[in-house]
């Protein structure tokens, strides 16, 4: 009995760390760091409105260093 | 002077992260690029955008930004007078590509080397006059 309670309990926080990597790796894929003289870092993340304009900016400054 | 041409051969040379790089400056003119001159005026005027809209963001003085996207990563470094805007694949070690683009900024905007002086021609010592001999010993 406390071996398949072991198990199970195994299952789910495998699950939920999984989840969590599974989102944390979507989060990340578009993103804007910027840093400030101070040494001041801030994160701008793809579904936040400040990141929308400035990743507009870096993906056509990617394509034309690309074409 | 280290020419912002040579600096940014030399940092496509160094770093394998980099892909092409534009140096331009506060007027988003194109000063050195690795990439043609149509395409790398674009990138600067991308990335001075970029870099406008991100100023207004915090409070502090931006100096540096990254925007990863899906498609790769673009750089942007500024000091003074300059800027640097850098693209690479996608997820390359940030850290890395921020030192070898802030060592290019530094190199391009170096002041020129002074060709050494010729040392001065040393006067050849006089030689001394053998007193006049008198004749009589």
């Amino acid at each position: 009995m406390g071996r398949r309670r072991l198990i199970a309990l195994g299952f789910v926080v495998g699950s939920l760390l999984g989840i969590g990597l599974y989102a944390r790796r979507g989060r990340s894929s578009e993103r804007v760091d910027l840093y400030f003289a101070d040494g001041s870092l801030v994160s701008l993340y793809s579904d936040s409105p400040e990141a929308a304009p400035l990743l507009v900016h870096a993906r056509d400054a990617l394509r034309a260093a690309r074409r | 002077m280290t020419e912002p041409s040579v600096a940014l051969a030399e940092l496509t040379e160094i770093s394998t992260q980099i892909e092409s790089a534009v140096l331009f400056d506060a007027d988003g003119k194109v000063v050195a690029a690795t990439i043609p001159q149509e395409r790398a005026a674009q990138v600067a005027t991308s990335a001075k955008a970029l870099l406008e809209q991100a100023g207004q963001i915090g409070e502090g003085e931006l100096t540096q930004v990254e925007a990863s996207t899906e498609e790769g990563s673009l750089f942007v470094v500024k000091d003074s007078t300059t800027m640097i805007a850098a693209s690479t694949s996608a997820e390359p070690t940030a850290g890395l590509v921020f030192y070898d683009l802030k060592s290019a900024l530094r190199a391009a905007a170096e002041p020129p080397a002074m060709p050494k002086p010729k040392a001065a021609a040393k006067p050849k010592p006089k030689r001394a006059t053998p007193p006049k001999s008198s004749g009589t010993s």
